[in-house]
């Protein structure tokens, strides 16, 4: 059976444990999985703080769960995606996507993330020394979920 | 009664996370952002079109021209930066 799982969590998540099962009892040839963590920016960060909409951002994951699985044939999917304060080197978020070949767990996981960045309602601010300023969304994350909507046509 | 509430950057400018605002007939979220500004040059400055905001009735992301009725949740919030 095909799992969808949406977690979302003021403490840390261990990605090991998140990954148990997924490649199913043998139906699923593919696992990919991708961890973003805090980047230190050369000492300048000493953590993320991650606003979140929660019962926006729950409905949001689980309709891009839905999406991908309109696009590849996929068996589970896992999102987990961190609030609060994310100290550096700590998953912000994971995503894990099991399907029968690697080309479909592969695009999928990019998608969901490519999708994610642009429309779940997540926000960082950076903790720093001196306060901290919330994070500017960029341009090349919109170019990477329009190049997706563009391979529709 | 349609309760608007707000995240992040725009929530601590305006140093509300929500309000009730009343319903008028054919209002759009669009709309109901302009009524906001009315509420002082600090919520104009924070709500202003520059700040390129997104918006959500009832937990999903809509267009600004989208109809706003009696009863629904209305999200305005900075561009996402999750991930």
């Amino acid at each position: 059976m095909a799992r969808d799982t949406v977690i979302i969590s003021s403490t840390a998540i261990r990605a090991n444990a998140l990954g148990a099962g997924l490649a199913g009892e043998g139906q699923s040839g593919a696992v990919v999985t991708f961890s973003g963590h805090v980047r230190s920016e050369d000492g300048a960060l000493k953590a993320l703080y991650l606003e979140c909409y929660e019962a926006m951002a729950r409905r949001a994951l689980q309709q891009m769960i839905a999406s991908a699985r309109q696009r590849w044939q996929l068996h589970d999917v896992l999102i987990a995606h961190r609030t609060g304060k994310v100290a550096v080197g700590e998953l912000i978020v994971h995503v894990a996507v099991s399907a029968g070949h690697r080309r479909e767990a592969f695009n999928a996981c990019e998608y969901l993330m490519d999708y994610l960045k642009t429309a779940a309602p997540f926000w960082k601010k950076t903790v720093t020394d001196c306060g901290g300023h919330w994070v500017e969304a960029r341009e090349r994350d919109q170019q990477a979920w329009r190049r997706w909507q563009e391979d529709e046509h | 009664m349609i309760e608007v509430l707000f995240f992040a950057s725009l929530r601590e400018a305006l140093g509300v996370e929500r309000t009730e605002v009343s319903c008028a007939p054919g209002l759009t979220a669009e709309g109901l952002l302009a009524a906001l500004s009315e509420r002082s040059p600090q919520w104009a400055q924070a709500l202003a079109a520059d700040r390129h905001l997104m918006v959500a009735i009832n937990e999903q992301l809509v267009s600004a021209s989208a109809e706003v009725r009696d009863g629904d949740t209305v999200a305005f919030f900075p561009p996402v930066t999750g991930g």
